[in-house]
């Protein structure tokens, strides 16, 4: 049961994700972003088969929820009709595709040669709220809190780049 | 067949090269963007993966991290974004080829 579900969201993962970057029947980003919504559910799929209960929660509500939200505020506050008529420039396009394929060649070759012997139901480690919480605030509590530093920060940059005139 | 940690890895090395894909081939700032926040995920992917076969759960707060700042940066870039169009109206790459605002 457990492989077959891998394998549904693996693949669901990967389909929307291919259809995020180049769909073939349109090339509206608000099409994108909503492929986006469904690679982030998916993957929070994959997190639950992966035992980190608390991050599946927190991905579909701070990615799914709130971020995508944002994109497409963004892309409906910009009006991008015209970008539809662009043609497609094969030469970069093949060049970035040949770029790509060697990555992926590297990190498939160094997978298959560091030979991961992971077995499935071996620690049994649970990403629950609990012991995720507990290691939280002992011994990341300084990181989590520059992180809350980092928001605040990010939010007053925000407003100032989102003021009508930049100064 | 039992999935072990390379199958995860597989599919996060696939999302990755997704993201590079869309990052590389794609014009448009937004989908940019957004091809940014797969190759992200990707990595979160991994690092969960990680995590779950190794018996710790440090890979874990580090995602919980990684999402925290991926959300700061869609809000910071997005504004950035949204400057540039006020000045050139376009949000197409080959359109924002100066350095000056």
């Amino acid at each position: 049961m457990e492989t077959f579900l891998f394998y549904i969201f693996a693949a669901l993962t990967l389909l929307c994700g291919l259809l995020v970057v180049a769909n073939p029947l349109s090339r509206n980003p608000v099409n994108s972003a909503m492929f986006l919504v469904l690679t982030i559910a998916s993957l929070a799929g994959l997190f639950v088969l992966l035992h980190a209960f608390f991050l599946a929660a927190v991905q579909l509500l701070v990615y799914a929820g709130a971020v995508m939200v944002l994109f497409l505020f963004v892309i409906m506050l910009l009006d991008l009709k015209e970008e539809e008529r662009r043609k497609i420039k094969w030469l970069g396009l093949a060049a970035g595709l040949v770029s790509v394929a060697a990555i992926v060649l590297i990190g498939a070759r160094s997978i298959y040669a560091s030979q991961p012997t992971g077995v499935a139901s071996a620690p049994g480690v649970e990403g629950g709220t609990v012991p995720l919480g507990k290691l939280l605030f002992t011994a990341y509590l300084l990181p989590f809190e520059i992180v809350s530093v980092l928001l605040l920060v990010a939010m007053v940059g925000v407003v100032l780049l989102s003021k009508k005139e930049l100064k | 067949m039992t999935i072990g940690l390379e199958h995860y890895l597989v599919v996060s090395l696939l999302l990755f090269s997704l993201g590079l894909l869309g990052v590389v081939a794609r014009r448009n700032l937004l989908v940019i963007y957004m091809s940014l926040e797969l190759m992200l995920n990707a990595a979160n992917l991994a690092l969960v993966a990680f995590s779950r076969f190794n018996g710790h759960l440090d890979g874990q707060v580090m995602v919980f991290f990684i999402i925290t700042v991926a959300a700061a940066e869609v809000a910071l870039g997005l504004a950035l974004i949204v400057a540039l169009y006020r000045k050139h109206r376009s949000a197409h790459v080959e359109d924002l080829a100066t350095l000056k605002l």
